[in-house]
């Protein structure tokens, strides 16, 4: 399994023809107290930087990007009743949801985990 | 991701000012954002416990970006009588009252709390205000241009002003200065901590018990950390700040209150009591008069909302078809538990029960006018 960042603040988890997607714990941090999530429904279709799911803090709403194209196989409903998780375990439990991956190529510009570690330091 | 709808207003293109406790904040650990031309701190440890902890125990707040001025002169209660709705020849020394500046029509150019100072507080000055950072110069300037000569305005920008609030504030701040027990909800006193002078009122925007301190900018550090090292109080930012005053139904001026609302449909006809609403004399009393014998055109409400979907400012309120209204102010109410919002709906929808919905990334979701506070104020209103 290979992770992988990009600089909207997401994982993505690459497991065969499967992504699973989540926002990072540095943007956990960022939004503070989060309240709600909407997630997309199975069988949605997203291309790369589409809007795919909505994160509602405390004080704000953020929207949360598709970072590759592909089709919704899974939503986390953990986070409809505990949308906490995302703060307390961002980059695991509180994962968002599953791509089946249309076009994998498009992995290929994201980044590392050592690439966003640098990419977040420098903010 | 990005914020789309950010309730804070970051003004990053606008160059900010440093508040006197900004190095305090920073280094215990707040978030600063822009607000009202300032650096200020919108959390430290997370709005959900430090709401949380204000409702509990003791929250201290920098309010310091708020203008303070006073006034005196010949004729000062007159003058001010012309420029504000309430009562000011009535208000008794040490005594506040919640007003407003309305502009020739009736809107709202600011609320804001008016006291009679006492004790020779601020060098004998007769009348201390203290107005919304955001709006303090437009403020001044409005003043200046209806007050006559005699009248002598100073903002008094030396000022910090902070705000201890919370059910154990008044054992907290007691520890420090005794006679502050004393006081109860909208009266205020001149006290001395340390050589230093305070202003201080038994008042507060968390619907809690509290009492809001002007110090000199120079000694607000030293009260900040003898706050702070009570075991009642920690720090609190302006995001706990907003989830308070909105479960406390208490509006936001630039969101629930604004030059295109009225007094009356604000549900705010309590600052203007009944010898000024009978006399007359003051800038926008036509439109006052017109709504309370014809009703006002829309009014702010409370909206309690099915779910936990939170609606946010800007989220237009429906019945069936038909746009009724906006909401001004929304989200998440952490003492409630359950997303909550204040909103300005037309008359024939306004009433407590009537099922509204909310449309949020359009879908719509489930909304009652509720009776406000959100949560029972609990101001100490007796010896």
């Amino acid at each position: 399994m290979s992770r992988y960042f990009t600089d909207e603040h997401e994982w993505i988890d690459v497991e065969g023809e499967i992504a699973t997607v989540g926002i990072t714990d540095y943007a956990q941090e960022q939004l503070g107290d989060i309240v709600f999530v909407e997630l997309p429904a199975e069988g949605t279709t997203f291309d790369k930087g589409d809007d795919a799911a909505v994160v509602e803090s405390v004080k704000a709403a953020s929207d949360v990007y598709a970072p590759i194209s592909g089709e919704v196989v899974e939503s986390n409903s953990a986070l409809e009743d505990e949308p906490a998780l995302v703060n307390s375990d961002a980059e695991e439990d509180g994962w968002f949801f599953k791509l089946r991956i249309t076009d994998a190529s498009e992995l290929e510009g994201l980044m590392t985990e050592a690439a966003y570690k640098k990419f977040v330091a420098a903010l | 991701m990005s914020g789309t709808d950010d309730v804070t207003h970051i003004e990053e293109a606008l160059p900010l000012e440093a508040l006197p406790l900004d190095a305090w904040h920073r280094a215990r650990g707040a978030r600063m954002v822009g607000f009202a031309g300032y650096h200020m701190p919108i959390q430290y440890e997370g709005i959900m416990a430090e709401h949380g902890w204000t409702r509990e125990h003791a929250g201290l707040f920098d309010v310091s970006h708020m203008g303070q001025i006073s006034f005196s002169g010949e004729g000062v209660d007159d003058a001010l009588e012309y420029l504000l709705p309430s009562d000011i020849k009535g208000l008794k020394p040490f005594r506040q009252r919640y007003s407003m500046l309305l502009d020739q029509d009736g809107g709202i150019l600011d609320d804001l709390m008016v006291s009679r100072l006492g004790d020779d507080a601020f060098d004998g000055a007769a009348i201390y205000m203290v107005v919304n950072g955001a709006t303090k110069y437009d403020d001044m300037g409005w003043m200046i241009e209806h007050l006559p000569d005699e009248v002598v305005m100073n903002h008094m920008a030396d000022q910090a002003l902070l705000a201890l609030q919370g059910p154990e504030a008044g054992e907290a701040l007691a520890a420090l200065i005794p006679g502050t027990a004393d006081l109860i909800f909208m009266q205020s006193g001149l006290f001395t901590w340390r050589g230093v002078s305070l202003w201080i009122s038994r008042s507060g925007y968390t619907g809690e018990d509290g009492f809001e301190i002007s110090i000199p900018a120079d000694d607000v550090t030293l009260l900040a950390d003898a706050l702070c090292d009570l075991p009642q109080v920690k720090p609190i930012g302006l995001g706990a700040r907003d989830s308070l005053r909105l479960e406390a139904g208490l509006p936001l001026y630039g969101h629930d209150l604004s030059p295109a609302v009225s007094t009356i449909g604000a549900d705010l006809g309590f600052a203007i009591q009944k010898r000024r609403r009978e006399e007359g004399g003051f800038i926008g009393h036509a439109r006052v008069m017109k709504e309370l014998a014809d009703g006002p055109g829309a009014k702010r409400v409370g909206l309690t909302i099915e779910g936990r979907l939170p609606a946010r400012e800007g989220a237009t309120i429906h019945v069936g078809a038909t746009q009724v209204g906006e909401v001004t102010s929304g989200g998440f109410a952490p003492t409630v538990g359950a997303p909550i919002a204040m909103g300005w709906v037309s008359l024939p929808h306004s009433a407590q029960g009537t099922a509204l919905e909310i449309e949020v990334r359009g879908k719509r979701i489930a909304a009652m006018v509720a009776p406000m506070p959100f949560v029972p104020h609990r101001y100490r209103r007796k010896a």
